[in-house]
């Protein structure tokens, strides 16, 4: 059985074809990295997983997304619900303007935790996970805002994971940072696999090739390739790959 | 040869343009000055701690501005109380909730329009609605209900337009997180919006304190001889009271008037540095 799985998935904005008929299953504690040229339905693949896409009009979906078997796509499934067991890191990091701890605390209270130990536990744990403790378990009352863009990278990482959900989900979560906390969060990447299930979007296929353990690649909404990271980058059997691997376009 | 020819032509140009532009800022900033100077060589000698606690006389030497102060502030605070929690959540459903059709497009005009019509009709609307048909007369309530339609466009529009800076990605930071639509605009929207919400509240306020036409209409041009003691009571504010000592013919009612409008114009004053305050103090805590 596959954490995620998509099937037959496809996905329109208004008249336009953005995904096409993908079909893939990611393993679980496996990090797995999704590649292609801008434009080419990789980020929005990533967000049919937590339904992120039903927030913008006009989107219309076909066929199935699994996770554990369980189509979140279907009628009974609670969207708010099935959002609260997975992490989302964006591009950008985007801390809310409020303390760092208030920020790791921020999915606990939305998911109804009210005791004031195990929110300092979590927080804290959180942060650790994150390797941000040690930089500010002094400042934790600081706006969020007065962080470094690598520390607040690596706090938004806290704060998904500080409700302990199962998936990760990171969109390009490297691309706004200097090659020091890029490091540092492969680094915590490597970390988190014992735990997560991790699927990350990149433009960058070094970082792809570091992390990862499988690679899809994407071209134009539809699903070119998926194997191994390994073989994706020696040995791709799509020429496409190949082309976009060694840099020929994208 | 041809190139520079005009190129020093465009200078001359530019040159005279900013003389020109230079005298037409020059002249606004006179009149003002012409203006604050007279009113302030006239009444600034009248202002003494009497003149704020006396009650309105016969006498221009002991009338004072007391009851059309404690009268305009009770009367901004019932105002604000209105407006702003019903301008805040419509500017909330407006931006957050409702669908971007063609209707919405047609409302959003609207309420810019609105802020455009003369403040005399809100008035004469009040005066109909809450004055007569509501039965309220010339209280407090009725001016604050009148007043608060009159700043809720503003509210809205200011509203909507801090909404509107809070940047996308706090939203499904938020949503991502699996919190509903609700719990993202009460725990981050609005805080994130908040120093620019209180903003447009507080502009709109210092908008409402100069307004004159729309509290006669809705009946405030009496002699109220005591403060009000609540909201059903009969009252009066400062632009009032000046506009009715300019009426007097005594130049001792001049100089009364005189010294309320620097009163008026130092409140005024007062809360439109409290809204760039606290819109610098917002700016420097939120950058996004």
């Amino acid at each position: 059985m596959y954490k995620l799985e998509s099937k037959n998935l496809n996905l329109w904005y208004g008249p336009k074809q953005a995904l096409k008929d993908i079909s893939m299953g990611v393993d679980a504690n496996t990090v797995t990295a999704f590649i292609g040229p801008s434009g080419c339905g990789k980020s929005t693949f990533l967000r049919c997983f937590n339904r992120m896409n039903d927030l913008i009009p006009n989107v219309r979906i076909t066929g199935q997304a699994l996770i554990d078997n369980i189509n979140i796509y279907s009628r009974n499934v609670d969207v708010y619900e099935h959002r609260k067991s997975i992490g989302m890191v964006f591009q950008k990091p985007n801390p809310f303007p409020k303390s760092i701890y208030e920020n790791v605390a921020y999915g606990l209270h939305i998911i109804g935790e009210n005791s004031k130990s195990i929110i300092d536990e979590s927080v804290e744990t959180a942060l650790k996970q994150a390797a941000l403790w040690n930089e500010v378990k002094d400042s934790l009352k600081k706006s969020a805002l007065a962080l470094s863009g690598g520390q607040q990278q690596r706090l938004c990482i806290a704060r998904a994971i500080a409700v302990k959900p199962s998936i990760l989900l990171m969109d390009e979560p490297a691309s706004a940072l200097d090659p020091l906390s890029t490091a540092k969060i492969e680094e915590l990447i490597y970390n988190l696999k014992k735990e997560y299930s991790i699927v990350i979007v990149t433009h960058n296929m070094q970082q792809a090739g570091r992390v990862s353990d499988k690679t899809a690649f994407f071209y134009l909404g539809e699903l070119i390739e998926y194997d191994n990271t390994s073989k994706i980058f020696t040995n791709p059997s799509k020429e496409a790959t190949q082309n976009y691997i060694t840099g020929r376009f994208g | 040869m041809i190139k520079r020819i005009k190129t020093n032509k465009a200078r001359i140009k530019d040159q005279l343009f900013k003389y020109f532009a230079m005298l037409c800022t020059g002249l606004c900033l006179l009149v003002l000055a012409l203006l604050l100077i007279d009113i302030i060589s006239k009444g600034i000698g009248r202002i003494n701690w009497s003149f704020f606690s006396n009650l309105p006389s016969r006498h221009f030497d002991e009338s004072g501005i007391y009851t059309a102060l404690i009268g305009m502030v009770s009367l901004l605070f019932l105002t604000v109380l209105i407006a702003m929690p019903i301008g805040i959540m419509a500017a909330i459903y407006l931006q957050e909730y409702g669908t971007k059709n063609r209707f919405a497009r047609i409302v959003e005009i609207n309420i810019a329009n609105l802020a455009g019509v003369p403040s005399v009709i809100y008035g004469i609307l009040g005066l109909q609605i809450f004055v007569r048909i509501a039965g309220f007369g010339n209280s407090i309530l009725a001016g604050a209900l009148t007043l608060a339609l009159l700043i809720m466009p503003i509210v809205i529009v200011a509203t909507r337009e801090a909404i509107k800076a809070v940047p996308n990605s706090l939203r499904e930071a938020s949503f991502g997180m699996g919190a509903t639509k609700w719990q993202t605009t009460r725990n981050v929207v609005i805080p994130a919006a908040w120093g620019g919400i209180l903003t447009g509240v507080i502009l709109s306020v210092s908008r409402a304190i100069g307004e004159t036409a729309p509290l006669i209409v809705v009946g405030a041009l009496v002699y109220v001889p005591f403060i009000p003691e609540g909201p059903l009571d009969q009252y009066t504010t400062l632009p009032i009271q000046i506009f009715n000592w300019t009426s007097r013919p005594q130049q001792g009612f001049i100089t009364n008037a005189a010294a309320g409008i620097i009163v008026l114009l130092a409140f005024t004053f007062l809360l439109n540095g409290i809204a760039i305050w606290l819109r610098n103090r917002w700016n420097n805590k939120v950058k996004f």
